[in-house]
C-alpha cells in the first residue's frame, strides 16, 4: 500500500465509516432501546472514591472537549486570541491543566472500577474497551501537548481545515498527512472513539437534560385531555 | 380552582400488628428482580426505631424535601433547578447502599452438593450484587421490634424535642413501648421527586395522581433519590434507573386493591379519592410549620358540595369519579373526623397517605406499692401515654401536638362510647362527656367504629373507575398489540451498555 492510499484510508475512509455508524446506530438504539440510554450511574454502589473520580473526570474532559470544538467551528477567535504571546501562554497551560485533570480523573475511574467489587459487579466488557481507549486518547492528548506545544496555534491552522474538509464532504487528508505520528494517532483514535461511541456507555453525554431549567416545577401528564 | 383528583389513602397505626405481609406482597409482585433486591417500596418499621434506610427522617443528613428560603420561595433542599448543573456529575446528598443495606442470599446448593464428611453443610450468606460470600452487617427491618434499643430506638430522628425524662422513659425495659409505622411512597401533591428530576422523567398522573418513573426517560441522574425526603425513590443499581412504588396502578385500573392494602392482615388501609384544589398548592405548600396540617386540608374539597360537583364537572372530573369521591373512607378520616394525619408534613411535599395515630398503653403513676392507671382527667392517658406525645407530633404533625391529641382523644371517646355501648362498664354519661370534649357526636363515634372494626373490603377500597381501557386507545389500538408482545416492552427489559 503505498503512503498515498494508506492516507486516504486512514483519515477519508475510516472517519466516514465512524460518523455513518455513529449517526444511524445512535438514532436507531434511541428509537429501539431509550431504555437503555443512561448514564448508569454506580454512585450507589460506591459513594466515596466516586467524587474524586467522576467530577475531575468530566470537568477536564468537557472542558477539553469544548476547547477543541471551539478551535474547530471558530478557528479565527483562537488565532485572534493568540495574537498576544500571554494570551496564548495562558491558553496552552490552562489546556494542559485540564488535560492534566481528565487524565487524573480518568486513572481515578479505573482505579475505582477495579478495586471495588460492587462496582466491578456492574462493569462490562465494553466498559473496560471503551475505558482502555479514553485512557489512550487522554495520554496521547496530553503527550501532544507536552511534546508538540503551542497547538492552540497549529489546531487552528491545520487540523481544523482537514476537519471542516471531512465534514464539507471534500476531504483533504495532506493537512494532516503531514502532522507528527502522535497526532495523527489522537484523529485516528477521535474518530474510532466516534464510532465506537453508540455502543457504549457514553450515548448519556446526548441525553443531557436542559429543558429542566426552564420547564415548570411539577410535571403531570394526562391520558384523556389536554 | 383546578380540581384534580387523587388516590389517597389512610394507614389506622392502632390496628398494624407488624406483620409485614404487605412488604412481602410488594416484594414477590414488583421488586424481586436483579437491581431491586434491596427494595421495600412497602416498608414496615418499629417507632421509635432508625428505619430503613437508617435513620431516613434526618434530612440534616439527607437534605430531603422542601424548604422554604430566606426570600420566601420554596426551594428543593438537595439539588434543583441551577444546582444540578454542577452537582449531576455527583450527587452531594445521594444514599449509598450502605444506607440501605446488601442484598445477599445463602448457598442452597451446598446444603446437597456439600461431600460428605464430618460436619454438617452449611448455606453461607452471599452477596446478590458481587456473588462473593458476606458478613451480613444489616438488613430490611434489622431493628423490627427493637423498641427501647440504645443503638436502634435511640437513634430516631422524631427524638428530637423530648425531655431527656421522657426520652429515658421510651428506654427503659419495663416500660418500653413501640409501635409500627407501615411505609410506601405517599403519591405527594407536590412530589419533590418529580421537581427535582432532570429529564422530566418523574411524573404525576392526571386523572389519578399516582406518581410515577418512565423507565424509558430515566438517565440516571439520581436527584429523585436524594429529594425524596421519605427516601421511597430507589436506584437500580443494575439498570441504571429509578424506580419506585406504583401504587399497582394495574391493578387499581383492573378495580382491584394495590398488592400491600389487599393482603394486610390487620385491615389497616384504606384507600379512596379526594378531591382537591390544585391551584393552592404552592401557597400550600409555604405555610408554616403549625398550620400545615390545617392548611392541606383546606386544599381538600367537599365531593357533597354542590357548587364543588359543577366545579369538579368542568375541570372534566367525571360523575363517576365524584360519586366514588363521595364513598371514599379517607375522606371521612381526614376530613370528617380528622383523625388521619399526613406523616411528616413539614417536608413539604403534601403527602396523600394519611395515618391514624396509635394509642399506647397508659403510664402508670406509682404510689408506694399501688399502681394506678386513673386519674381526673379523662385523657390523662393520652397526655401521659407511654409513647410520648411529642414523639407522635413529632411524626404526624410537623412538630405541633393539637392536631395529634385530637385524633387521639377522639379515637378514646369512641372506645369508651362504644364500651357503654355494648360492656357496660362505663357510665353512658361520662362516655358522652368525653365524647363531648373530644368534639365527637355518638353517630360519628359509631361511624368511625364501624369502619375501623367491622370493615369489609367494599368499605376499605373505594377505587374509582379509571376508565383506562378507552384512554389507551388513543394511542394504541388494544386489537393490533393484542396479538403482538404487548405494550411494553420489545424483546424484552436489557441493561444498558
Ligand atoms: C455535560 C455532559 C455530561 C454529563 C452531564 C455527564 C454525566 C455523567 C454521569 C451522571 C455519569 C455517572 C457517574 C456515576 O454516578 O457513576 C457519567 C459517567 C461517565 N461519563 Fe459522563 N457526562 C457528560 C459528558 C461526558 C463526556 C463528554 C464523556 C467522555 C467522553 C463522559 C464520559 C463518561 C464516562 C466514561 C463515565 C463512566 C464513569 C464511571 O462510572 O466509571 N461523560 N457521566
Ligand atoms: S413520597 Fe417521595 S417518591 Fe413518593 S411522591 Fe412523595 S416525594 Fe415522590
Amino acid at each position: 500500500m503505498t503512503q498515498h492510499t494508506f492516507d486516504q484510508f486512514l483519515f477519508v475512509g475510516l472517519p466516514y465509516v465512524c460518523l455513518v455508524i455513529f449517526f444511524l446506530m445512535t438514532i436507531y438504539r434511541y428509537r429501539t432501546q431509550s431504555f437503555s440510554y443512561s448514564s448508569l450511574s454506580s454512585q450507589f454502589l460506591e459513594n466515596k472514591q466516586h467524587f474524586w473520580a467522576v467530577v475531575p473526570f468530566h470537568y477536564g474532559v468537557l472542558i477539553v472537549t469544548a476547547g477543541h470544538l471551539l478551535a474547530f467551528l471558530v478557528p479565527r477567535s483562537i488565532l485572534i486570541w493568540n495574537t498576544h504571546p500571554l494570551r496564548m501562554f495562558i491558553l496552552e497551560v490552562s489546556a494542559l491543566a485540564f488535560g492534566f485533570l481528565t487524565l487524573l480523573g480518568m486513572i481515578g475511574l479505573i482505579v475505582r472500577r477495579l478495586g471495588n467489587p460492587k462496582v466491578r459487579a456492574v462493569t462490562v466488557l465494553s466498559d473496560w474497551v471503551l475505558f482502555a481507549l479514553l485512557l489512550i486518547q487522554v495520554v496521547l492528548g496530553v503527550s501532544i501537548a507536552v511534546f508538540h506545544p503551542w497547538g492552540a496555534g497549529w489546531f487552528s491552522a491545520s487540523l481544523a481545515p482537514y476537519l471542516w474538509s471531512v465534514f464539507l464532504l471534500r476531504p483533504d487528508p495532506t493537512y494532516v498527512a503531514a502532522m507528527p505520528w502522535l497526532v495523527k494517532l489522537h484523529v485516528i483514535l477521535a474518530f474510532v472513539i466516534v464510532g465506537y461511541f453508540p455502543f457504549t456507555r457514553l450515548v448519556h453525554v446526548l441525553v443531557i437534560p436542559n429543558p429542566y431549567l426552564w420547564r415548570k416545577t411539577q410535571v403531570v401528564r394526562w391520558y384523556s385531555r389536554r | 380552582m383546578n380540581i384534580r383528583s387523587q388516590v389517597s389513602m389512610v394507614f389506622h397505626l392502632d390496628k398494624c400488628i407488624g406483620c409485614h405481609t404487605c412488604s412481602i406482597a410488594c416484594k414477590n409482585v414488583w421488586t424481586d428482580r436483579k437491581g431491586a433486591e434491596y427494595m421495600w417500596w412497602n416498608n414496615v418499621e418499629t417507632k421509635p426505631g432508625a428505619g430503613y434506610p437508617t435513620t431516613w427522617e434526618d434530612q440534616d443528613k439527607y437534605k430531603g424535601g422542601w424548604e422554604v428560603n430566606g426570600d420566601g420561595k420554596l426551594r428543593i433542599k438537595s439539588t434543583g433547578k441551577l444546582r444540578v448543573v454542577p452537582n449531576i456529575f455527583h450527587n452531594p446528598h445521594m444514599p449509598s447502599m450502605d444506607d440501605y443495606y446488601e442484598p445477599w442470599t445463602y448457598e442452597y446448593e451446598k446444603l446437597f452438593d456439600a461431600p460428605e464428611g464430618a460436619d454438617q453443610p452449611i448455606a453461607e450468606p452471599i452477596s446478590m450484587v458481587t456473588g462473593k460470600k458476606m458478613s451480613v452487617e444489616a438488613g430490611p427491618n434489622w431493628d423490627d421490634d427493637l423498641g427501647g434499643s440504645p443503638i436502634y430506638a435511640a437513634n430516631d430522628p422524631n427524638l428530637n424535642g423530648l425531655t431527656e425524662e421522657q426520652k429515658l422513659q421510651l428506654m427503659s425495659v419495663e416500660r418500653l413501648v413501640f409501635f409500627y409505622l407501615p411505609r410506601i411512597c405517599n403519591h405527594c401533591l407536590n412530589p419533590v421527586c418529580v421537581a427535582s428530576c432532570p429529564s422530566g422523567a418523574l411524573y404525576k398522573r392526571g386523572e389519578d395522581g399516582i406518581v410515577l418513573i418512565d423507565q424509558n426517560r430515566c438517565r440516571a441522574w439520581r436527584s429523585c433519590v436524594a429529594a425524596c425526603p421519605y427516601k421511597k425513590t430507589y436506584f437500580n443499581w443494575f439498570t441504571g434507573k429509578s424506580e419506585k412504588c406504583i401504587l399497582c396502578f394495574p391493578r387499581l385500573e383492573t378495580g382491584q386493591a394495590p398488592a400491600c392494602f389487599h393482603s394486610c392482615v390487620g385491615r389497616i388501609r384504606y384507600l379512596g379519592v379526594l378531591l382537591y384544589d390544585a391551584e393552592r398548592l404552592e401557597e400550600v405548600a409555604k405555610m408554616p410549620d403549625d398550620e400545615l396540617v390545617e392548611a392541606q386540608r383546606s386544599m381538600i374539597l367537599d365531593p357533597h358540595d354542590p357548587k364543588i360537583i359543577h366545579e369538579a364537572r368542568r375541570c372534566g372530573i367525571s360523575d363517576d369519579v365524584i360519586e366514588s369521591a363521595q364513598r371514599s373512607p379517607v375522606y371521612k378520616f381526614v376530613m370528617e373526623w380528622k383523625i388521619a394525619l399526613p406523616p411528616h408534613i413539614e417536608y413539604r411535599t403534601l403527602p396523600m397517605l394519611f395515618y391514624v395515630p396509635p394509642l399506647s398503653p397508659v403510664q402508670a403513676s406509682q404510689n408506694g406499692d399501688v399502681v394506678t392507671h386513673t386519674s381526673e382527667n379523662l385523657f390523662h392517658d393520652i397526655d401521659n401515654s407511654r409513647v410520648p406525645l411529642k414523639f407522635l407530633a413529632n411524626l404526624l404533625g410537623a412538630g405541633h401536638e393539637g392536631p395529634v391529641r385530637y385524633a387521639l382523644a377522639k379515637q378514646k371517646a369512641v372506645r369508651w362510647h362504644r364500651r357503654a355501648e355494648t360492656v357496660g362498664d362505663v357510665d353512658r354519661e361520662l362516655a358522652d362527656r368525653m365524647l363531648r370534649e373530644a368534639d365527637c357526636s355518638r353517630e360519628e363515634a359509631d361511624a368511625i367504629y364501624r369502619l375501623t372494626s367491622l370493615c369489609t373490603f367494599e368499605d376499605r377500597f373505594v377505587i374509582p373507575p379509571m376508565a383506562r381501557e378507552q384512554a389507551i386507545e388513543m394511542m394504541k389500538d388494544p386489537l393490533q398489540e393484542k396479538a403482538e408482545t404487548g405494550f411494553g416492552f420489545v424483546g424484552g427489559m436489557r441493561k444498558g451498555l
